[in-house]
């Protein structure tokens, strides 16, 4: 079968997986007959063809390339290694059991269907780290995997615990998983390659490298946040809040030796240093043995077995921290031996718990009667996890032993630990596997559902499988562990496995640790109320710490960003204005302090000093006025001074936009405080908020008026206007610099500025227009002013005639599309409020209407200069006619675009008018639907 | 001359910011309307006060005198101007849908306050 063969069978076996997650959800419970079937047999499936490419791959490595993403060199790289094998048979193998004891676990069809989609998604996750090369790819299944257990363990949502739990493992070995990828990226820059065989032939410039060390600290960090190695062990513990075939597949047998698993893949690329020895031994060797001591005083099953886990991955920790080839071969037989009875353990509490309603070890005894099979089955894992033969754990812990004896200089108090570690995994093993089955004087538990068969197969499978691993070890085993072990140490390594070594010291250890063991289990309870004593005594626990940093973090944060987005739309001002202060004061600061003082420079103009100084007054006034109509008058007043001084310095054009506008203004002002609601807030402020106020806006003022003296003495480079002037007439046939500015040369940035205004103006149609006006405002009669509609009648017409004049004499002279337009709009401004029946419309083109023509009139113009030149918006010129009262008029693209301008403004102006009126705009043209708003 | 520009400009910006910082809304409206002139202003400023004359070209010249202001700066104002009033206009719609949707939410029992 050459399939089998191909290195492209994982991403087969990942697909397929994928696919019976879909199945799974998508089923909702439906044909659950048929899918309880089907279901199992996808991971079963599964695990015969790895072991069928396992044994025709016989240690050799094999390796297959999925496209991705090419361009960035990023390809999906799969490679079939011993060691990825071993990870893959532990997860389809336990993977198929566990499958079919969920059948039997969670009744609900429909809750179950959603559990197997995440445990399927799960599954292929794993699948994906074991076979992955290349380290990107390989940590976006390893992030999978830490995504699927927050929702397993997050499953029973409805528990607060459980949610919590979820997520403290979440933030953990994702948190981890970030310090992964830092380290990643950083070995991908030392090594030049992201794949793990290429990176291995790189191996001497990595290690000698100066990011070896940050390397191996985000690696390192990335493995024991998954792995649970203290102090972040304190999520598995909590992870138990998950239904029991997640703690027995996740949390035992599979995910959590996923950090384990890294790390030996990476042991051919990082290891023997001895930055690795030493780090490894040593988290290896205090999370084993605080595991184990925690582990011994506990009462809750799955808590017991969650302790007892963390030991067992800090043993194995340890166990590639020791740099001989015997514990490779430990490393690898442990790894196996624990996922299984491990895993039987787990199911075993999960039906216990189920059967009985609780997990309560004190509470639990007498069941063997009821459930002989799973006594049986329980009692072999046990067995296995105390290290009796002739079980595979008694292999096991022999080697354990006899690479603990080989450690120079540290190894007595390795040693040490180990003893007790294996001591306390005797005790742990005998209250979950065997003492809820023993017989007890004290009633014992009645009303017991029978575990089904679903059930009880995994544990039986597992737990017998355990006995025949440990009886025929060199014949199932040998070949496989060889190949991973000589994987991890980049050498072969040979294997001979046997139970029987002759009475040697380790043997002798192993009978104390049995007798020590058998005694702890003897003086359980003895040994709990001196746990509890301690724990209440000295209560520190990791989950504490973390969850009042992770609770402290957010009240933190919302209490900064309760300051900090406190709603009150001063502040943020304030806030700006600050930061403007310091930005330009640095600027200021960067340029250079010198301000020229001149007092009365050249040409002295009092009519100008008369203007300031009344204006100065007006400001002054308006700074403490109140009332909202006499603030609307000043700043009107501020404004007409305004154009004065425009006009008194020498620009007409500014002069003439500045009164239309300032006079728009004051209407719509006007008819934004008529139509406001009178319920306005003052502006009390309490005195700190004033002073400071004062400070901010004096400083403000400062700075405007020192930058003010800074810009009308500091030439940077040589203006370009003399230029634009001396091109004006021989170029451009127009007199007013201003406006050939405008229409000509810098026509672009006018093309914008008025795109600008009609986004603005659509924005306030958007929010008051189509919609009118909400019932709020108390609606007058129509009155209607008849001096008003009278002086209308007479002057619109001749306001619209002289805006045209304007408009075409605005090349030349003051004026211009800006400013006709803005005298256009307001002739009918005027119609409309001296008669607010009338249609606010020009040749029936309704406001918006305008703005889209004369944008149009404005683009259109542009391109006759792009079709012949290139250039858009460049000025083609044509004929030249004498209109009596315009004088000579010369035709050309410009022209046209001021028309255009001109159309815009006058659209824009009347649109802002409407909304703010309250007029409803219909087909063809504004209509006022209320009465005359200054009436 | 200068100097007495620099400080209307600065009394401008002044009184825009506290306008702005202290007031209410819609002072707050008044306040970005000043502070708009007196970018103008200091725009138009910086382009030269010492000139006679207009950005206008004489019937009998073909280009601008030596002391002209500065044209360039002018065009500048003239679109800002028209701009500035388009974004108050924006402002205020915004104060009056404010004003409204705040009504709606108090129901008129808190009627009163200042006009």
């Amino acid at each position: 079968m050459t399939f089998l063969e191909s290195a492209s069978l994982p991403a087969w076996l990942i697909a397929a997986i994928f696919f019976a997650a879909v199945l799974s959800s998508v089923s909702q419970g439906r044909g659950a007959g048929a899918l309880r079937w089907i279901l199992p047999a996808v991971p079963l499936l599964g695990f015969i063809s790895l072991l069928i490419a396992a044994i025709r791959l016989d240690g050799e490595v094999a390796s297959y390339s999925l496209s991705w993403a090419p361009q960035i060199g990023l390809n999906w790289d799969i490679w079939v290694s011993p060691v990825g094998l071993l990870l893959g048979l532990l997860v389809t193998g336990i993977g198929t059991l566990i499958v079919i004891y969920t059948g039997g676990y969670l009744g609900d069809e429909k809750k179950r269907a959603s559990f197997l989609g995440i445990l399927f998604v799960f599954m292929a996750a794993m699948l994906g780290v074991a076979f992955t090369e290349h380290l990107l790819v390989f940590f976006v299944f390893w992030e999978l995997t830490s995504l699927a257990s927050y929702l397993l363990i997050g499953f029973y949502k409805e528990k607060e615990e459980s949610r919590k739990s979820a997520l403290d493992a979440m933030l953990i070995t994702v948190g981890g998983g970030v310090a992964l990828l830092a380290g990643i990226l950083l070995l991908g820059e030392a090594g030049g390659s992201y794949r793990i065989s290429e990176l291995i032939e790189n191996r001497d410039t990595i290690i000698s490298s100066s990011l070896y060390p940050l390397i191996f600290v985000c690696v390192f960090l990335g493995a024991a946040t998954k792995s649970a190695q203290f102090p972040f062990h304190f999520w598995l513990p909590g992870a138990m809040a998950a239904p029991a075939p997640v703690s027995a597949y996740l949390h035992s047998a599979t995910m959590v030796k996923v950090g384990v698993f890294l790390l030996m893949l990476m042991h051919p690329l990082l290891g023997e240093t001895a930055l690795w020895h030493f780090t490894l031994l040593g988290f290896g060797t205090v999370t084993m043995l605080w595991g184990a001591l925690v582990a011994m005083v506990q009462k809750d099953l799955k808590r017991l077995l969650a302790f007892s886990t963390v030991s067992a991955l800090g043993t194995l920790v340890m166990l590639l921290g020791i740099e001989n080839k015997l514990a490779a071969k430990t490393i690898v037989i442990f790894l196996i031996v624990h996922a299984l009875y491990k895993g039987a353990l787990f199911m075993v509490a999960g039906i216990l718990e189920k059967s009985t309603g609780t997990r309560d070890v004190a509470q639990l005894r007498g069941l063997f009667k009821a459930m002989p099979v799973l006594a049986v089955a329980a009692g072999l894992a046990a067995f296995s996890m105390s290290g009796l033969p002739p079980f595979i754990g008694f292999i096991a812990k022999e080697l354990l032993y006899e690479v603990k004896l080989e450690i120079p200089i540290v190894g007595w108090a390795v040693l040490i630990a180990g003893f007790l570690a294996n001591a306390a995994n005797i005790v742990v093993a005998g209250k979950v596997g065997i003492a809820p089955f023993l017989k007890s004087r004290e009633g014992n538990l009645e009303s017991i559902k029978r575990p089904g068969f679903a059930l009880v197969l995994g544990p039986a499978i597992l737990g017998v499988g355990s006995l025949l691993l440990g009886i025929f070890p060199g014949l199932i085993l040998g070949d496989g562990v060889a190949a991973a072990a000589s994987q991890i140490k980049m050498s072969p390594v040979d294997v001979k496995l046997k139970l029987w070594h002759g009475i040697n010291l380790v043997l002798l250890l192993s009978v104390l640790t049995v007798a020590t063991g058998v005694v702890g289990f003897l003086l359980r309870e003895r040994l709990w109320g001196f746990g509890s004593w301690v724990s209440r005594r000295f209560g520190w626990s990791g989950k504490g710490v973390f969850r009042s940093a992770l609770y402290g973090f957010i009240r933190i944060s919302g209490k900064l960003t309760d300051r900090v987005q406190s709603g009150n739309l001063r502040q943020y001002f304030a806030t700006i204005f600050v930061a403007a202060l310091a930005m330009l004061s640095a600027a200021w600061a960067a340029v250079g302090r010198d301000v020229p003082w001149e007092i009365g420079g050249e040409p002295f103009r009092p009519e100008l000093i008369v203007v300031v100084g009344l204006l100065a007054i007006v400001l002054g006034f308006l700074s403490r006025e109140q009332g909202r109509m006499t603030a609307i008058l000043l700043l009107g007043v501020v404004g007409f001074g305004i154009a004065a001084i425009f006009g008194l310095l020498g620009a007409p054009d500014l002069a003439i936009t500045q009164i239309l506008v300032e006079t728009l203004t004051l209407v719509l002002f006007a008819l934004a405080v008529y139509r406001l609601p009178t319920n306005q807030k003052t502006g009390a402020h309490r005195w700190p908020w004033r002073v400071g106020a004062a400070l901010l806006a004096g400083f403000v003022g400062l700075l405007f008026a020192m930058l003010t003296l800074k810009a009308l003495h500091l030439e940077v480079a040589l203006p370009v206007s003399a230029e634009l002037a001396a091109l004006s007439v021989p170029e451009a046939y127009g007199r007013n610099v201003v406006n050939v500015i405008l229409v000509d040369f810098r026509a672009l940035d006018t093309l914008g500025e008025i795109c600008v205004l009609v986004i603005a103006a659509l924005g306030v149609v958007a929010m008051l227009g189509r919609s009118g006006r909400s019932g709020i405002i108390s609606k007058t009669p129509v009155s209607r002013s008849a001096v008003l509609e009278a002086s209308a009648r007479f002057t619109a017409p001749i306001m619209i005639v002289f805006s045209i004049y304007l408009l075409l004499k605005g090349h030349n002279e003051p004026g211009g599309g800006f400013i006709g337009g803005l005298v256009l709009a307001m002739a009918v401004v005027l119609q409309h409020l001296a008669d607010p029946s009338r249609k606010l419309s020009i040749l029936t083109l309704s406001p918006t209407g305008l703005c889209v023509v004369g944008l149009l009139l404005a683009i259109a113009s542009g391109l006759p200069g792009f079709l012949t030149d290139g250039v858009f918006l460049k000025a083609l010129w044509g004929g030249e006619v004498t209109l009596p009262p315009v004088g000579k008029l010369k035709f050309g693209t410009p022209l046209i675009f001021d028309i255009g301008v001109f159309v815009v403004v006058a659209g824009i102006v009347l649109l802002l008018y409407g909304a703010m009126a309250g007029v409803k705009e219909r087909n063809g043209g504004l209509r006022s639907s209320v009465d005359s708003p200054l009436a | 001359m200068d100097i007495f520009l620099a400080v209307f400009v600065g009394l401008l910006a002044a009184v825009g910011t506290w306008l702005v910082v202290t007031g209410s809304l819609f002072r707050m409206l008044i306040g970005l309307a000043v502070l708009a002139q007196a970018a103008n202003v200091l725009i138009f400023v910086s382009g030269g006060i010492s000139g006679e004359g207009t950005g206008i070209i004489d019937k009998s010249e073909n280009a601008l005198g030596e002391s002209a202001p500065d044209p360039l700066v002018q065009a500048l104002i003239l679109t800002a101007i028209v701009i500035s009033f388009g974004v108050l206009a924006f402002a205020m719609t915004l104060l009056k849908k404010h004003r409204e949707s705040e009504d709606l939410c108090r129901l008129p029992i808190e009627k009163g306050g200042e006009s």
